[in-house]
């Protein structure tokens, strides 16, 4: 009797710690790009509901994916996440993600918001793009991995040549220091666009000539290989 | 009365498990049992060569404590060049800190595996590096670092599929002369530094056949990732 008394204020009291612990969860989402030669542009990291997505593979893009993909801008993806109250960190690199190098963003998740999404334009591409698409956000504090694939918006034949970055503009866009790292006069390598859902990326094909050829894409440097990026999140409560 | 009963109980309760550990000390501190026997702890790694047609370099397979013998966005080590670039695993081998290595008797063919036979005592927590250099290329290599064996128990098992890195040290020029593997017989390692310097993913190959006329490679010397698959499994 006085034992089993005992135990239930034991019992109330670990219960009584265990909601003290409850309360938002923060997620530091830590990208860092693979490559050996592509370039990421400003990455939009965006926690949300898990009926809402970016992008989704085998369907269209949007208007805002389109530009983002096509030329790197993100402010139409952020003003879709913030009409729907996602959490998220913009352009967390301050500009381009060079290879190799790694970028992390910081923030607190609406109690509503467990799916993660990353996307980032691939350069020197004509609409690639690294994605990670409604990744549930785990509710267990640790610290979790995930390798992110190279997707093809499908908005934009792949010429592989220099051009613009605005939606429709033929051709890849240049920001420095790519202008200085491809080739020029390419020919161009397709006028078709043979899928005009999101795709996974076919690759650049590229070729060795700086001057000329059918690319202005190095094919010994500027290729890759699946995954693109390595995601680590660490989750705390 | 009855509360403070219960408190009592509690008191004495809490002071029961105090002195109970309390003895688990003073019994080591007086009368020290003897050092417990260190358990063996043999891990059986095997590696499978499922490329194409890259021959993969006489594996280096480590054991040490927590360290990396490369990471994506660092120079690569010159020991992990000479492999890297040569297939010489030597260097890797010789490295500082080790518990336990083996050696590759020989390449690893597409299509082939190999298995290795470690063993350590569990006096210190042991960490898994392979190594192996994809020979017919620049300097690509693939493997694992860095990998914490301390949750496998006796039998349990774990697979992993392996990407394909590139060292950085060399430029992937595929050219005559510059890739040691039967694709070429040309030259393994050289302590030139030609290419970004950074260990990254690689960018695969391009071959001949592809876009890059110079190149010595075939289309069958690309490869995607994963290269190749590792399976360890604690066998005691």
């Amino acid at each position: 009797m006085t034992r089993s008394n005992l135990f239930r204020l034991m019992l109330s009291a670990a219960l009584a710690g265990t909601a003290v612990q409850a309360h938002a969860v923060d997620v530091e989402v830590e990208v860092q790009n693979l490559t050996r030669g592509i370039y990421f542009t400003p990455l939009l990291v965006t926690a949300h509901t898990p009926d809402q997505s970016l992008f989704n593979v085998g369907e269209a893009a949007s208007a805002e994916l389109q530009a983002m993909a096509e030329g790197g801008d993100i402010s139409g993806l952020e003003t879709a996440a913030m009409a729907i109250s996602a959490d998220m960190v913009a352009n967390p690199a301050g500009g381009l993600l060079m290879p190799t190098a790694s970028t992390t963003a910081t923030f607190t998740t609406a109690d509503t918001n467990t799916a993660l999404s990353i996307v980032g334009m691939l350069l020197p591409t004509n609409d690639g793009f690294v994605g990670l698409n409604s990744w549930p956000i785990p509710q267990e504090a640790g610290t979790y991995t995930v390798y992110l694939n190279a997707y093809d918006a499908g908005t934009e034949a792949n010429d592989e040549i220099r051009g613009g970055g605005a939606p429709g503009a033929p051709g890849m866009p240049v920001p420095p220091p790519l202008e200085d790292l491809i080739g020029t006069g390419g020919s161009g390598v397709t006028t078709t666009i043979n899928n005009a859902m999101v795709h996974i990326h076919p690759g650049n094909l590229g070729d060795a000539d700086m001057m000329g050829g059918q690319s202005d894409i190095q094919n010994t440097v500027q290729r890759w290989l699946n995954p693109v990026a390595k995601v680590t999140v660490t989750v705390t409560e | 009365m009855k509360l403070s009963m219960l408190r009592n109980l509690a008191v004495v309760g809490m002071g029961t498990a105090l002195l109970a550990a309390c003895d688990h000390n003073d019994n080591n501190r007086n009368t020290p049992e003897p050092e417990p026997e260190p358990v063996m702890l043999t891990y059986e790694v095997t590696i499978e060569n499922i490329s194409a047609a890259q021959p993969l370099s006489p594996v280096a397979v480590l054991l040490h404590g927590e360290q990396s013998l490369w990471q994506v966005g660092e120079s690569a080590s010159a020991a992990l060049e000479v492999l890297a670039e040569g297939g010489d695993n030597s260097d890797v081998l010789a490295t500082e800190g080790t518990l336990a290595t083996e050696s590759g008797s020989a390449p690893v063919g597409p299509g082939s595996n190999e298995s290795y036979q470690l063993t350590v005592s569990d006096e210190q927590a042991a960490y898994l590096s392979v190594v192996t250099m994809l020979v017919n290329t620049n300097d690509a290599f693939t493997g694992i670092t860095n990998k914490a064996l301390s949750d496998l128990a006796v039998n349990d098992s774990m697979s992993m599929m392996l990407p394909v890195y590139d060292t950085g040290t060399e430029a992937n020029s595929e050219a005559a002369g510059t890739i040691p593997g039967p694709a070429d017989g040309g030259e393994g390692f050289n302590a030139e530094r030609d290419d970004a310097d950074t260990v990254s993913y690689h960018p695969g190959v391009v071959s001949s056949q592809d876009t890059l006329p110079d190149s010595v490679l075939m289309a069958e010397h690309r490869f995607d990732n994963p290269v190749a698959r590792l399976i360890i499994t604690r066998v005691e």
